[in-house]
């Protein structure tokens, strides 16, 4: 039988051709796709100097950025589940919000204009989340107080909620949002990555 | 369990169905057939019921879209069943020096279409036997053939 196993070695084996073939095909598929209508979700991997952000947009606007601790293949599999399994990596629909990113990475822009896609975040969150685009670059606002900004100083653990689920961090930037203290609070990405982009912006603040 | 993302899809299971397109089609038009069979299950992919089988899934598609190139490039429309069993090439030889991939594509139809379902898309011969129009015991004697007929083949070119 060994020469049945070096037959099936053999036909499955790739080779380097078949990787460039991949790749050729790959972009070809992704433009047809794109043309036809079918990519429901587009997604890149964008490197920042918080770690890589897997940034997700479907034909409506940004749908989610996540950070390397919430474990790109898991949310990958999320938007497969709760927008549409059309997902594929397609770097060009995200240009626009990687060059963002990165003149905020290096302070220079203060605010994103970004069609935004707010699906998965529901009701009240979505509500928190509308609120937070009100935080200038470099403040910061507590817990309690976006509470009271909202007309009701009780639903301040809500308004946590909301931040630890913002399904596009940095660009709805949650992160501005502390405890009451002047601690940094927990964050959706790591308090390390918290503490950066706080910094960043104490930094380039105007 | 709800479908992976469509980019996993693609990774898993690309260049399989690109050797499976090869070895059916020829290299010339391989590329162009796994676009239409990755469009055409792109389309199709939401309605993909929960824990499907997502490989018998996509070889059906292939097999379909494969069929479909076969007849574009031959004469005319002739059903799979009655396709010649007589060694025969698609298209153009393997694209790699490779007398293997020379030898599968040369295999009649019913053994080839077996050899690359089990062996290569990994498929029960359950599933390869509807695919193929046949039984399942019929899907394995064809697997079986297609074996020997390579090992005299490539054993013959080799030594």
């Amino acid at each position: 039988m060994t020469f049945e196993r070096d037959i099936l070695t053999r036909m499955n084996q790739h080779d380097d051709e078949s990787v460039e073939s991949m790749a050729r095909l790959h972009a070809r598929l992704v433009e047809a796709a794109s043309s036809e209508d079918l990519l429901d979700v587009a997604y890149r991997i964008l490197d920042t100097p918080v770690g890589s952000l897997l940034l997700a947009a479907t034909t409506v606007g940004v749908v989610r950025i996540a950070f390397d601790a919430q474990g790109h293949d898991a949310v990958l599999d999320d938007l497969a589940r709760r927008v549409r399994p059309r997902v594929l990596r397609a770097p060009s629909r995200l240009d626009p919000a990687a060059r963002q990113l990165d003149e905020y990475f290096s302070g220079r822009r203060h605010s994103f204009e970004l069609p935004l896609d707010l699906q998965l975040a529901h009701g009240f969150r979505r509500l928190v989340l509308g609120r937070l685009a009100d935080l200038d670059y470099g403040s910061t606002a507590s817990y309690a107080a976006v509470a009271v900004a909202l007309g009701n100083p009780k639903v301040v653990r809500a308004v946590g909620t909301a931040c630890a689920t913002n399904p596009v961090p940095v660009v709805v930037p949650c992160h501005r949002v502390v405890r009451s203290d002047g601690s940094a609070g927990g964050y959706v990405g790591g308090v390390e990555a918290k503490r950066a982009l706080l910094a960043l912006e104490t930094a380039n603040r105007p | 369990m709800s479908p992976p993302p469509f980019e996993v899809v693609v990774a898993d299971h690309g260049p399989t169905v690109l050797r499976i397109c090869r070895a059916i089609v020829g290299a010339h038009d391989a590329e162009d057939v796994w676009s239409e069979i990755f469009l055409a299950a792109l389309a199709a992919y939401p309605r993909l019921e929960p824990d499907s089988n997502v490989r018998g899934w996509l070889a059906t598609i292939s097999h379909r879209k494969a069929i479909d190139q076969i007849r574009k490039s031959n004469r005319g429309p002739l059903p799979v069943k009655r396709l010649p069993e007589a060694p025969g090439r698609w298209g153009e030889p393997a694209p790699r020096d490779d007398d293997l991939w020379d030898a599968v594509a040369s295999l009649p139809t019913k053994q080839r279409g077996a050899v690359l379902y089990h062996y290569v898309a990994g498929l029960p011969y359950a599933e390869v036997g509807q695919l193929l129009d046949s039984s399942e015991a019929a899907a394995r004697q064809a697997a079986a053939d297609g074996m020997r007929a390579l090992r005299s083949t490539v054993t013959r070119e080799t030594s």
